[in-house]
């Protein structure tokens, strides 16, 4: 039993963070969550439904890029619209409709003219901001993250969540975000749930009552380093029980 | 001058071979009837050169029929194997004890089924190839990275369609090394069943000269069958770059 008596309730918008330490049970909340895995007890309700198996209306994006190397930048982006309906359908007659979208996606992160690379020809950083737009070019309503930025290196990191911070601020959909980076989470998230260790349970349930939009210059600043602290100190204490 | 000796360098391997071979022959005097110089093989093939074809032309073709089965066989095995892991578990060993076998025990039985003549040349050459294309397409397969395949079952894409989209674009690469070493092994399949059991074929052929103890046109048949399976193993090393580039990518960058 990796999570136990976890009771999440996140608003259609809301952009909800879960820190915890490592093991506690993260990704077995996101697959629960994501309909890939079926609870033992309980149940999962996403848009007033409960949840029977993958959900369309998910975006999913991990660690690791997951990109394929046998496709360019762009057909990557372009793979949840050849499965998820009702693109799947009309991707033959509207496939340059359907790519100019992506491509305008692939600007919108950076990654204008990097749409004919293949993923290899790309840093780090770029595969991952080429995954979040493969997670969102079918437009799910919520978009689920495992701890999408912890490969990259610090000042690429930040440069991602001002990315994902402008997407979300653009066009608002649900974000979950797994993240072991308090920081990560105090920046981007409304909401910040503090899971135990296993088997995981929520802890503590702390809004971030920061004003948006929320700029680098916000993390300096002693309302975030107190929200920090306080997270900080959360999990200092599951470590040590 | 480097990258041309690198082009050059196989042909001077083989021009070298050749000429030691020949120098050998006339230095030590060493009778034809033991090993004929090439000067002579090549004699041979000139004088004999429409009856060599014919029978080149005939393994050429066994061979390809049976690699072309092994090549179908071998794929949908492979498939079946490599994305379900307990057919995987189930079919695994009698797999490899099948390959085992040595084939040449397997002619004779050939044989009583389907008489003596192509089908168990083409037979033969199929069993002895299909093995590392199994093999090979289901390792491609079930060394799927799991978060490759959560990426899209949460799309809510059938099993078909990860199949389809990931497993075998994946699988290709080791797909097409499995065929260049497929290709030759099919050849010595049809010419194992050819000397066995056969009327045609550069094994008959073989076979037929050595018992009148023509050994440049043994030598003849040894070297078409080489040569055949040098140009086949060639021609699907070229495929294998064209349709895979992807896993071939130059780490200086230069793709």
């Amino acid at each position: 039993m990796a999570i136990e008596d976890v009771s999440l309730d996140v608003r259609e918008g809301e952009f909800v963070a879960v820190v915890g330490p490592s093991g506690c049970g993260k990704s077995t909340l996101m697959k629960l969550i994501s309909g890939l895995r079926m609870p033992s007890g309980g149940y999962v309700y996403v848009d007033g439904r409960q949840v029977g198996g993958p959900l369309k209306i998910v975006g999913m994006a991990f660690q690791n890029a997951n990109l394929l190397p046998w496709r360019t930048t762009l057909d990557n982006v372009m793979l949840p619209l050849e499965i998820v309906e009702p693109y799947r359908s009309t991707l033959k007659k509207e496939r340059t409709r359907y790519e100019a979208e992506a491509r305008q996606l692939l600007a919108k992160v950076g990654l204008a003219g990097f749409e004919e690379k293949f993923p290899w020809e790309l840093s780090g950083g770029m595969q991952q901001r080429a995954s979040i737009c493969r997670a969102l070019i079918h437009q799910p309503r919520l978009l689920m993250l495992d701890e999408p930025f912890g490969a990259l290196d610090a000042f690429t990191r930040e440069e991602l969540w001002c990315m994902l911070r402008d997407l979300w601020q653009l066009q608002p959909f649900t974000v979950i975000l797994v993240t072991h980076d308090l920081r990560e989470a105090v920046f981007l998230a409304d909401t910040v749930y503090v899971m135990s260790k296993r088997p995981g349970r929520v802890l503590v349930r702390r809004e971030i009552d920061l004003p948006r939009p929320r700029d680098l210059d916000v993390t300096y600043t002693d309302a975030f380093a107190g929200y920090v602290h306080e997270l900080r100190e959360h999990i200092g204490r599951v470590r040590a029980s | 001058m480097k990258p041309n000796l690198v082009k050059a360098a196989p042909w001077l391997v083989v021009a070298g071979m050749f000429l030691l071979w020949e120098l050998i022959c006339v230095g030590f005097d060493v009778p034809e009837f033991l090993l004929p110089a090439p000067s002579a093989v090549w004699k041979v093939g000139v004088e004999q050169f429409e009856p060599i074809m014919m029978h080149a032309t005939q393994t050429f073709l066994t061979t390809l029929a049976g690699f072309a089965i092994a090549v179908l066989v071998g794929l949908l095995i492979g498939m079946a194997v490599g994305s379900s892991p307990l057919l995987y578990r189930a079919m695994y060993p009698l797999l490899v004890g099948f390959n085992s076998i040595p084939k040449v025990a397997f002619v004779p039985v050939l044989v009583v089924w389907f008489g003596i003549g192509t089908v168990p040349a083409i037979l033969t050459a199929f069993l002895i190839s299909f093995f590392p294309v199994v093999v090979n397409v289901a390792t491609g397969l079930a060394t799927l990275e799991p978060e490759l395949e959560d990426v899209l079952r949460s799309l809510g894409a059938s099993r078909l369609d990860i199949l389809a989209k990931v497993g075998l674009p994946r699988a290709m690469p080791y797909f097409f090394a499995s065929l260049k070493v497929a290709i030759t092994l099919a050849f010595v399949g049809s010419v194992i069943a050819e000397t066995v059991a056969s009327n045609l074929g550069i094994g008959y052929l073989m076979m037929s000269a050595s018992s009148s103890m023509n050994m440049p046109l043994v030598f003849a048949g040894l070297i078409v069958i080489g040569v055949m399976g040098v140009v086949m193993y060639e021609l699907f090393a070229f495929v294998e770059k064209r349709m895979t580039s992807w896993a071939h990518r130059n780490p200086n960058g230069a793709a």
